[in-house]
């Protein structure tokens, strides 16, 4: 017999922990910097989680879709509002980051559904190495037709946000930072409650479980896959469009490395786990910066991955994964 | 109020003919396939409105598929499935949750990791979510162990609870043909005569029921008409008591 806790008792007790020991290592400028680097990589690891919940495919591609959406962001900024430089006027900063932000994340969203009908639908019922396979194709797919639109060098990202900081517990934090990681949470609380709450979250957790059950009580599964892919694609998409307000610059194979981490964040946290992506994105990205603030800057992506195989090896099923054979 | 007359005669195919409005489902030479393997050869059979129909036979003779092929997780290579009338051979399952047909599936298949509300919501996915408090009270009144348990996990339960739970959720969506595959399968004896009393109380409230079982002695004793498959086809169908009194019934499936 286990003990009855709520059931958010133990993500919650995780989260806090992990935080608290973060903040404690780190002080509150890193931790900042922390912060906001795990809320980059959360967002695209609840992908990763998500898509893999739903129809157990790791999709590779996905670290490409958060490249995209950087792409399009930017692209939505210059080539639509003209932006180049900081907007000063406050109500305009928040609306124009509103607005771009939900642009990107729609049209990521259409992106990620169109992808998922046109690369993986047809290979529902392949072995399972196929959609693998296909989800690699579709990543250089996306990679080439970034390099080829945009050019295979670094693209400036418009710094709309002014590089102000402010004091905060004996650091100068940038509000950028702020803006981050408020923005990532309020994106990981509304989908909590949407797979938590709703009817179509429901029908989303339903699916993940046991698909042919889920059909039997009127779910339509193409539908619901589809959903799933739409949100994680703009989710992604969110996070590209920190990623660029936050590095300046943009790439085309930006997302293979951050893909590749954000993909050990979702490992770590229990694939298929929502919430344990989220922590695993934050528990990554305290990995990587604490590497850098010891010295070994260079050995912090060496630390990530090392992660995730000591993960791999010794719990497989992260931190907040379910547990295996559960089905009587 | 099981009001549709009985067939006497004990004869593939054999019915009387009863109006045709008051046929609910009816299969016409059905044939599906699971791949390259030839599952359902044939088979034919009705359900009328307010019927408990039994499908028996030995295992692999097609019991599942059928069900399976009416609620349309499979679909038939040839012959035809009619649902109040309408042609449904080829229509998804779920739609078909919709047009009114259930389907409390083989292995019971409820959600280990929703909790006992959440399986029962997901019952009533297809309805109005604020139109099914009494349908919940309803469950709770034919299963008052799932209310005690209301916010636990679907997997934590025994293997009866998940039966009524499965049961209870198919009933959710308020199904006007009600498919129970092996409702007592692995329950203890004084839970199977327990499940079969709750069949009968939904039957008698209204709901049309095919129900395959494994225990055909009980499963004869609730219906009002049952047929018997063997590798694919019907075999032999009939009123139930004169099935329970058939020679080859009685060997192969009554254990005398």
């Amino acid at each position: 017999m286990t003990v009855n806790l709520p059931r958010f008792a133990r993500p919650l007790g995780i989260g806090a922990v992990a935080l608290i020991v973060e903040y404690l290592l780190l002080g509150t400028q890193q931790f900042a910097n922390a912060l906001t680097l795990g809320a980059i990589y959360a967002l695209i690891a609840l992908g990763y989680t998500m898509v893999y919940g739903i129809v157990e495919l790791i999709n590779f591609a996905h670290g490409d879709v958060f490249m995209v959406g950087s792409f399009l962001a930017m692209w939505i900024m210059t080539t639509i509002f003209g932006l180049t430089g900081p907007v000063t006027n406050l109500v305009n900063l928040v609306g124009l980051l509103a607005i771009v932000m939900l642009a990107t994340m729609v049209g990521m969203g259409l992106i990620g559904a169109f992808i998922e009908r046109v690369a993986y639908r047809p290979l529902r019922h392949a072995p399972r190495l196929a959609p693998l396979i296909t989800a690699i194709g579709v990543s250089f797919i996306l990679q080439n037709i970034i390099a080829t639109a945009f050019g295979p060098s670094p693209v400036n990202f418009p710094q709309i946000v002014p590089a102000d900081k402010f004091a905060l517990m004996g650091a100068r934090i940038a509000y950028l930072n702020l803006f981050i990681v408020i923005m990532a949470v309020v994106l990981m609380i509304a989908l909590q409650v949407f797979i938590g709450r709703t009817r179509l979250g429901r029908a989303m957790r339903s699916t993940a479980q046991d698909r042919e059950a889920a059909e039997l009580m009127g779910v339509d599964i193409n539908q619901t896959i589809a959903i799933t892919f739409f949100i994680a694609a703009a989710l992604a998409g969110a996070g590209g469009m920190v990623q660029g307000l936050y590095a300046g610059s943009i790439k085309f194979d930006l997302g293979f490395f951050v893909g590749l981490k954000a993909f050990t964040a979702a490992v770590l946290g229990g694939i298929g786990n929502t919430t344990g992506a989220a922590i695993g994105g934050f528990v990554i990205a305290f990995v990587e910066v604490y590497a850098t603030v010891i010295g070994y800057t260079q050995w912090s992506e060496v630390a990530v991955f090392t992660v995730l195989i000591l993960v791999l090896v010794f719990r497989p099923s992260g931190l907040l994964g379910q547990q295996l054979g559960e089905r009587a | 109020m099981t009001g549709a007359p009985t067939t006497t005669a004990i004869a593939p195919g054999a019915s009387a003919s009863p109006a045709p409005d008051d046929i609910l489902l009816r299969l016409e030479d059905v044939h599906t396939y699971y791949g390259q393997i030839h599952a359902l050869q044939g088979v034919s059979l009705e359900v009328r409105r307010g019927e408990i129909v039994t499908l028996i036979g030995a295992n692999g003779a097609g019991k599942t598929t059928t069900l399976k092929t009416i609620s349309g997780l499979l679909h038939p290579r040839q012959g035809k499935i009619s649902f109040e009338g309408k042609d449904i051979s080829r229509t998804p399952a779920h739609q078909l949750v919709r047009a009114g047909i259930g389907h409390s599936p083989e292995g019971r298949r409820i959600f280990s990791r929703l909790t006992i509300l959440e399986n029962l919501k997901m019952g009533a996915f297809t309805r109005p979510q604020d139109e099914i408090q009494g349908d919940l009270d309803h469950v709770f009144e034919l299963f008052p162990r799932l209310k005690e348990r209301i916010s636990q996990r679907g997997g934590s339960l025994s293997g009866g609870e998940q039966q009524m739970l499965a049961i209870g959720r198919a009933m959710m969506a308020r199904p006007r043909v009600l498919l129970l595959d092996e409702p007592s399968l692995g329950l203890s004896p004084i839970l199977v005569q327990q499940i079969f009393a709750i069949i009968q109380e939904i039957n008698s409230s209204g709901t049309t029921i095919l129900l395959v079982e494994q225990n055909a002695l009980q499963a004869l004793i609730v219906a009002n008409r049952g047929y018997v498959l063997q590798t694919g086809h019907v075999a032999l169908s009939g009123a139930s008591a004169d099935l329970r009194e058939n020679e080859m019934v009685r060997k192969a499936y009554l254990g005398e």
